[in-house]
């Protein structure tokens, strides 16, 4: 009989607990060792915002609720970070110096916020809003009334702003590009999202880099692209985020902006997988390699790449890009190619005033991708018609006109109701 | 076996019962907007489909759920939320390709069918058999098994 595999996870996200989960119901032979770089259980990133607001306390955050569950399924969960990776030993070497040696080895590192090249970033008082580490120190720093900086108006910057505005801080929010959400959202719609934020009394510029923080009497100073400042006793840093593989180097295995996989998750090293927020793969609307740091394509990651380490061959039709932000109450939410592409239609139906937003983005007529503001139901079906790549027919045209057609087009189309798209 | 809701529009009225039914049943009042199941009108009402989660198997919710807020009941089949667990994120609500599972503003968690714990309410309310509870292999969903099966970003094995 050959002896187990011994399967080695690097990194406790999302992707690594599904992976190691995927892999302790695929192969009960084999040994797995899922190590978790912070000394915390397993939680997720994305609920930390939510542990700001006090909706959770910080088991709320946590991966699996159940006790002992990773010891009930005989993962074996370690405290430990990578150093380096020796693919010709097939090891790995630790930060305590020891090493591991596995059969397949899965990096599912995640990423780390990238702060800009300013003056004083690494002043105290200037915080990312990515472990559990850092929202203890938010906490401690936010009190009502406290003035906050938020840098950056990304995704993660405005999970941030939602957070920090349900604490009842003073905050401001500095954004470069000329729009909130400038990757998830287009001038229309982020225009609403800004207009809406200030609103509700949070300070918005856009347009606007910090050149530099320095201390002042009280607090932190900053100098704002203009000649502005702005006092502040808290910085938040959500400027971006970028992949965990310095480790990797002198691996040999192949990085562009991530750990370069295919369409089993595997890396260009044999033996040697990644998935998540680390890995650049298969982006189902272009065929091409991006990194979609969002939970879906983390949690399709974490089980189809252990499924190929386990031996069962799983091909990845790759990932959508998927966004859904609460603003303050206001829901958005954007899918795949929302810019649209070259000779496709666009439909739009707009409420400036009621901030509600609907852009649908057609190749032929097929739906790829779609913009909402204000929409809270049914909204899934968006990611339904555009990864099934179903043809929209004649209902194509009555979305032209009216794009809030969409759950009767999808009725009509993909559940083969017998209806005419002419008579809604 | 486990029971599904089987679902025919040609039998339906669009009388709303089940939405009524429903909502009751979830929030103590008459209330069809935060109604789990839907009717979807057609023709100026001529033609009507309810419509509700099939409690897939692949369950792109319970998934995509970054704090184990939805589990499957082995009794029933059905991918329920755990309201307490739930952030509010609203992952669950653009990963599910059927749109079945929606945020509510009011209460700040989403919410989706759960089969009212095996009695649903919305099948006991409609008064023309569009929605009845029968057993799984006799539901015919197998056009919603169809799309399930092509949106799965994870093929079978």
């Amino acid at each position: 009989m050959p002896r187990a595999t011994e399967y080695v996870i690097v990194g406790a996200g999302p992707a690594g607990v599904i992976a190691a989960e995927t892999l302790r119901g695929t192969d009960p032979e084999g040994t797995v060792v899922l190590l978790c770089g912070e000394d915390e259980p397993p939680y997720s990133r994305m609920a930390i915002p939510y542990l700001l607001t006090g909706g959770i306390g910080e088991d709320g955050t946590y991966l699996r609720h159940t006790d002992g569950h990773f010891q009930s399924l005989g993962i074996d969960l370690r405290i430990a970070r990578a150093a380096s990776v020796d693919p010709g030993k097939g090891e790995i070497r630790l930060e305590d110096g020891s090493s591991l040696p596995y059969d397949r080895l899965l990096i599912a590192t995640g990423s780390h916020p990238a702060r800009p090249p300013v003056p004083g970033m690494d002043l105290p008082g200037v915080e990312s809003c990515w472990t559990m580490e850092d929202a203890r120190r938010i906490a401690d720093a936010t009190k009502a009334g406290a003035r906050v900086v938020l840098m950056g108006a990304g995704f993660i910057g405005c999970i941030v702003l939602e957070a920090l505005a349900a604490r009842g801080v003073d905050l401001s929010v500095v954004e470069t590009e000329d729009r909130m959400l400038p990757r998830m959202m287009d001038d229309a719609g982020a225009a609403m999202i800004k207009r809406w934020c200030e609103g509700k009394g949070v300070r918005v510029l856009t347009s606007t880099a910090v050149e530099s923080v320095m201390p002042a009497a009280s607090g932190l100073q900053l100098s704002l692209s203009g000649g502005a400042t702005l006092d502040a006793d808290l910085v938040v840093c959500a400027t971006g985020v970028t992949p965990n593989m310095a480790f990797l180097e002198g691996s040999g295995i192949e990085t562009d902006r991530g750990i370069i996989v295919d369409d089993r998750l595997r890396t260009s090293r044999d033996g040697i997988f990644a998935a998540g927020d680390v890995a650049q793969g298969p982006d189902f609307s272009t065929g091409e390699k991006a990194i979609h740091a969002i939970q879906p394509t983390a949690s399709e990651h974490g089980r189809i790449a252990a499924l190929n380490m386990a031996g069962i061959d799983t091909p990845y039709r790759g990932s959508l890009a998927l966004n859904v932000l609460n603003t303050l109450g206001l829901v958005s939410s954007s899918y795949g190619l929302w810019q649209g592409v070259k000779g496709g239609d666009r439909a739009v139906a707009r409420d400036d005033d009621a901030c509600r937003y609907l852009r649908l983005e057609f190749d032929g007529d097929v739906l790829v991708g779609a913009l909402s503001l204000g929409l809270t139901q049914h909204v899934g079906v968006l990611r339904g018609l555009i990864q099934t790549k179903t043809p929209l027919g004649p209902w194509k045209d009555r979305l032209m006109h009216d794009p809030h057609l969409v759950m009767h087009a999808y009725l009509g189309r993909a559940q083969g109701a017998a209806v005419r798209a002419r008579k809604v | 076996m486990q029971k599904s809701l089987l679902i025919d529009p040609a039998k339906c009225t669009s009388c709303l019962q089940c939405e009524m039914a429903c909502s009751l049943e979830h929030t103590g009042a008459f209330n069809p907007a935060r109604s789990r199941i839907k009717i979807f009108e057609f023709e100026h009402g001529a033609q009507a489909i309810p419509y509700t989660c099939t409690q897939c198997a692949e369950a792109w919710c319970l998934h995509a759920c970054p704090v184990e807020a939805l589990t499957r009941n082995p009794e029933t089949g059905a991918v329920e939320l755990n309201e307490s667990t739930c952030v509010g994120c609203k992952v669950c609500t653009v990963a599910c390709p059927f749109g079945t599972i929606n945020y509510v503003p009011e209460t700040g968690k989403v919410a989706k069918c759960d089969l009212c714990g095996g009695d649903p309410k919305c099948a006991e309310a409609c008064p023309t058999d569009a929605i009845v509870y029968v057993d799984a292999g006799w539901t015919g969903y197998d056009r919603m098994r169809d799309w399930a099966v092509r949106t799965h970003a994870e093929p079978r094995t």
